[in-house]
């Protein structure tokens, strides 16, 4: 009696992921068009050009601006442990995990897009994105870096090694695929959000601009939300194939990091 | 290293700092009845502004979140308490009864749940658990449940607590699953023999001996889950019906919750000549900033020293 309740929850469970996965992939391949990938929206019709171009520029951007800062806090926090700058940033990186992204995007609303002025745009989406990944991108490395062995830094120091040879060159060589997996969620996290950038880089039905500030920018995830809710069934195809697009996207990258962590294991 | 991993702490005093001044005007406007106040109006757009409370604005304009703060609260809730047993038997089924093949495969598949993008379960909530539970799920539940109170007609259209609740609680019960498995599989094996040589069944030695010992791990996981669900957006945003100053009325009835009020508020909060309402939303995301931060802090201390705080970790 207690296994059968226990296995009906695991059953509703996985259900439950294959009745969105399969309504993503079949409304979503059914909507998929060669025109989708060549055209920019119009009203609610047309391609997504402009979406997946947008997704692209602010996943690129996210990235650039979250590898060097959550690289450079794992590795402090990994390598100073006891220090208690160490403790303050692996605290307040808790925190930031379990701040809602709305509240994050709000924030880059009211400092960058009215504060400083720059409107909706690429640089207030991507920093608002590099701000929410950033502790991920942190923890990943952290935990890569503390499972490296004790005793390969202690032989590297042994081989006459001084502090940054066995920290850059050494342990981040054996923790880089776990680094990896942590640069790979910042990636599934700037692609999947939606209402930070709602709040930050607006919506453009044209491409880039070039403009870093003072120009807003499409992105696919915009796409099933707004789309979605409009009447005509040439906006609810347009949601459906963004919907697959970002959810294959993201289950590719998931599938991706596991991938590596037990291949590391072996 | 040093300097460019103070981004962390930079970031998260940037947020509360920046938050507060920007929202201080309307903190002050607003005092303590921000919180038990049921109505939010931004008063007569068309008026001139005056001044009130040493800020300028608009004649007739109120802010209070009372219907946010209940109707976050209630999602969370059933979201909970559908989450919650439904996570205790999934885990306990994968750890106790799987062989590994299907454990790792069927692991894999529940821990993809958890990276499905909100949008798209609120796409999900809405093309079809939406129609499928107000046309079917929901008359029948008032029929034969009507005698329970707020389970009762009327249904409405499928927009509301019940359904935000349900989609809330698919999105946080991968991470009550995950961290409950790995536990139950820490436990050690003398535990279980102790337990099977006094007579115990295997589900009598899963369901008195181990999931008891691990109640503080539970615990951990369902507060960083509840965190989860306090601030979730798209997907409450979608199927919730978003009810404006009204306290449900029924599980059935439209909610608002604070995070998802903050995104369907923008553009009419900048109607508003004086800005005045723009910082009023500022103080939703403040006081939503506040309460992640003390219920996060609360399920690390719990979990903090026990075996999963190195997996919560990654």
């Amino acid at each position: 009696m207690g296994w059968a309740l226990c296995g009906i929850a695991l059953a509703l469970l996985c259900i439950s992921i294959v009745w969105i996965i399969g309504l993503v992939v079949v409304r979503g391949i059914a909507a998929l068009r060669p025109s989708l990938f060549t055209t920019v929206t119009q009203g609610t019709g047309g391609g997504l050009l402009n979406a997946i171009e947008g997704t692209a520029v602010l996943a690129a951007g996210t990235l650039l601006l979250v590898v060097p800062f959550g690289l450079s806090a794992g590795i402090y926090v990994a390598e100073f442990p006891s220090s208690h700058w160490a403790k303050i940033i692996r605290f307040l990186a808790d925190v930031l995990v379990g701040l809602p992204s709305i509240v994050l995007g709000y924030f880059g609303y009211v400092t960058m897009v009215e504060g400083l002025g720059w409107q909706f745009s690429v640089a207030a989406a991507s920093i608002t994105l590099a701000i929410i990944s950033l502790p991920y991108v942190a923890r990943a490395t952290e935990v890569a870096l503390a499972e490296v062995p004790q005793e390969l830094r202690e032989a590297a120091y042994a081989m006459g090694a001084g502090a940054g040879t066995v920290t850059f060159q050494i342990c981040m060589r054996v923790a880089l695929p776990a680094v990896i997996t942590g640069v790979l969620l910042a990636l599934a996290i700037s692609v999947g959000e939606t209402a930070p950038l709602l709040y930050t880089a607006g919506w453009s039905n044209y491409a880039w601009s070039g403009q870093l500030t003072h120009s807003p920018i499409g992105y696919l995830t915009y796409v099933i939300w707004a789309f979605i809710n409009e009447p005509f069934s040439s906006a609810h195809a347009l949601a459906y194939a963004a919907a697959f697009l970002v959810t294959t996207f993201v289950l590719l990258i998931s599938i991706a990091s596991r991938l590596i962590l037990i291949r590391r294991r072996r | 290293m040093a300097v460019l991993g103070g981004s962390v702490p930079a970031s998260v005093a940037a947020v509360v700092v920046f938050l507060l001044l920007y929202a201080w005007p309307a903190i002050r406007l607003n005092g303590f009845g921000f919180l038990v106040r049921n109505t939010w109006d931004l008063g007569s757009l068309y008026a001139q502004p005056i001044r009130h409370g040493g800020v300028m604005i608009l004649p007739g304009a109120q802010y209070g979140i009372l219907f946010l703060i209940v109707g976050t609260l209630l999602t969370t809730a059933i979201a909970m308490a559908i989450a919650v047993p439904i996570g205790i038997g999934a885990a306990t089924f994968l750890a106790e009864m799987l062989p590994p093949g299907p454990r790792l495969w069927l692991s894999f598949l529940v821990e993809m749940l958890a990276a499905i993008p909100s949008v798209v379960f609120g796409l999900w909530g809405y093309a079809v658990l939406i129609p499928f539970l107000g046309q079917y799920v929901f008359p029948v539940m008032s029929q034969l449940l009507g005698w329970i109170p707020w389970l009762g007609e009327p249904t409405g259209s499928g927009y509301g607590l019940l359904t935000a609740g349900l989609v809330l609680s698919l999105m946080i019960v991968p991470l009550i699953t995950a961290i409950l498995r790995d536990a139950i599989a820490t436990q050690p094996m003398e535990v279980r023999e102790a337990a099977a040589a006094l007579g115990a069944t295997r589900f009598e030695t899963i369901w008195t001996v181990i999931l008891p010992g691990l109640r503080p791990v539970l615990i951990g996981a369902c507060i960083l889950a509840m965190g989860r669900a306090l601030g979730e957006t798209m997907a409450v945003l979608m199927v919730s019906g978003n009810a404006l100053n009204v306290l449900p009325v029924s599980i059935y009835a439209p909610v608002s919750t604070m995070a998802a009020f903050i995104v369907s508020q923008l553009d009419s909060a900048l109607q508003d000549p004086t800005g005045l309402a723009v910082r009023a939303l500022a103080e939703v995301a403040l006081a939503l900033c506040f309460i992640a931060i003390i219920v996060n802090t609360a399920a690390r201390i719990l979990l903090a020293g026990t075996a999963v705080a190195g997996r919560l970790r990654r």
